[in-house]
């Protein structure tokens, strides 16, 4: 364990200490899941009725639609996340100060503004701006685009600083123009180490497609809520946030663990951490790479 | 233009309920993301493992489901009388309690083991050593990320709007219903950009004051 720093090896009477301590934490843990659990199955919610919408071929059917609005929210953003984070990272990157400025104000405007508050652009403001309202995907996938989009542009951004200056030396050395620096050099590194970051803001990405609740989205949980609004089925609120969590908790360890699959594949990590900390610490300056033309 | 500021004690009443909200939900995360992370890195296993739970749960859920879950699930199983800003309140802190426990426990694992052993082979024991030598180097270098764990519970505060609570996501809303889409959006957006950016000039700040050379 990494923090066994922090103690010797217990002996004797620690050991003794821990035991009664584990114990002592056991009993707490346990206490509480009984109150929990009895206090679910006093209200009925294990009750047969409140679970038998599970076995409705129409149900089955309705979350299922849900479930392919979501994915399709979830891909949809993925594939334009990536692309405008591309984009805005290597307008950030840019020597041009036309370029950099614009690119620099989008990213902080828009990690700054809530996803929903995103989403609630083309849905509320898109009948006065356009004349017609948007499918509430386009609400959707716009909010999420915007969002992560900015914030993979930190990351792409962070990535291509962390590779060592040597890289974009030799490639200037070699007689390669800027743009083929970033594009030969530099992106395919800065990617390959950012990967798992990547993956894990892909799963911000599918969390967030629960937002589209609020516009009314018709996603998984939507549909969720119209089965838990069923008066028939004992308002079974509780069953059907249990199972559609179960649900997104397995989407997203399925990309949690494609995520650490990679990183134990691509061996060495950048660390988010110090790769922003470097943003920080050049924030003002364009990077050195940039600068020789 | 005339639009929000005919409409600006709306808008006063909607930073009122983000930042009410921001306040003790950051309160309680804080507090109980420090008790998961004493847990995770405690020599305790049977707290452990369920504080691990815990906080893997939190960090795969959606908020959005999580809201569902409390505002609509309470009820259900006679938890009765918490009001809507209690209910989002209780959300908002036990999702973020998750992310601040995580960031703690990094925080932990950054202070060099050198440290650790130098304060044991001075004979400090476990309190000492975590309140004289890990601590106080710890909670410097999480202060960033803390931050940026904080700003997003702010953002995330809009989602409450969705749950009868009033905040300032809320306005657009309103203001829709009265014509003024596009006003109050861009109303709403210049209210968030300018209380996201304060606190991140403001925490920036504090970083930078609490850094030290390592």
């Amino acid at each position: 364990m990494s923090t066994s720093v922090l103690f010797d090896a217990p002996g004797p009477k620690a050991r003794l200490r821990n035991n009664i301590l584990t114990v002592i934490g056991a009993i707490f843990v346990a206490g509480l899941l009984y109150v929990v659990i009895s206090r679910l199955a006093e209200a009925g919610q294990f009750e047969r009725r409140r679970w038998e919408w599970l076995e409705y071929e129409q149900i089955q059917r309705n979350l299922l639609d849900g479930l392919v609005a979501t994915l399709k929210a979830f891909f949809i953003s993925a594939v334009l996340a990536i692309v405008l984070g591309f984009a805005l990272a290597i307008g950030r990157l840019s020597p041009n100060r036309w370029v950099r400025t614009p690119s620099t104000s989008f990213v902080t405007v828009f990690r700054a503004l809530p996803v929903v508050v995103l989403m609630f652009i083309p849905y509320l403001a898109a009948k006065p701006l356009i004349g017609q309202s948007v499918p509430l995907l386009y609400a959707v996938v716009f909010g999420l685009v915007l969002y992560n989009g900015s914030v993979l542009a930190e990351v792409f951004r962070a990535g291509v600083l962390a590779v060592p200056k040597g890289q974009s030396e030799a490639a200037s050395a070699i007689g390669l123009t800027r743009g083929q620096t970033l594009r030969l050099v530099l992106l395919p590194q800065a990617v390959r180490s950012m990967l798992p970051t990547i993956i894990s803001q892909l799963v911000v990405v599918l969390k967030d497609t629960a937002l589209g609740f609020v516009i009314g989205y018709q996603e998984l949980l939507y549909k969720g809520g119209e089965v838990a609004r069923t008066p028939r089925f004992g308002l079974p609120y509780i069953p059907v946030a249990i199972v559609l969590g179960l649900i997104y908790i397995a989407l997203c360890s399925v990309l949690s663990a494609t995520a650490h699959l990679v990183e134990r594949r691509t061996g060495a990590r950048v660390k988010p951490m110090t790769a922003f900390a470097e943003t920080v610490a050049t924030e003002e300056t364009p990077p050195e790479v940039v600068l020789e033309d | 233009m005339s639009v929000l500021i005919d409409n600006s004690d709306l808008f006063v009443e909607g930073l009122r309920g983000t930042v009410s909200l921001t306040v003790a939900a950051a309160l309680l995360a804080i507090a109980l993301g420090t008790a998961l992370a004493a847990c995770r890195v405690s020599p305790v296993p049977s707290l452990r493992g369920p504080a691990a739970f815990f906080v893997n749960v939190m960090q795969n859920l959606p908020l959005t489901l999580l809201f569902f879950l409390i505002v609509f699930g309470l009820p259900r199983v006679q938890v009765r009388g918490l009001s809507y800003w209690q209910l989002a309140v209780l959300t908002l802190g036990l999702y973020t309690s998750a992310f601040i426990c995580e960031v703690l426990r990094s925080g932990i694992n950054t202070v060099a083991a050198g440290q650790a052993e130098a304060a044991r082979s001075l004979g400090m024991n476990f309190s000492q050593n975590l309140r004289l030598v890990i601590l106080p180097q710890a909670v410097r270098s999480v202060v960033g990320p803390i931050g940026s764990t904080l700003i997003a519970l702010t953002k995330n505060t809009s989602v409450a709007t969705a749950f009868s609570v009033t905040e300032l996501t809320g306005v657009a809303s309103d203001l829709n219903e009265e014509g003024a889409a596009v006003a109050g959006l861009f109303g709403v957006a210049i209210c968030y950009l300018v209380l996201i950016l304060f606190m991140s000039y403001g925490f920036e700040r504090l970083e930078r004051k609490v850094a030290f050379a390592r």
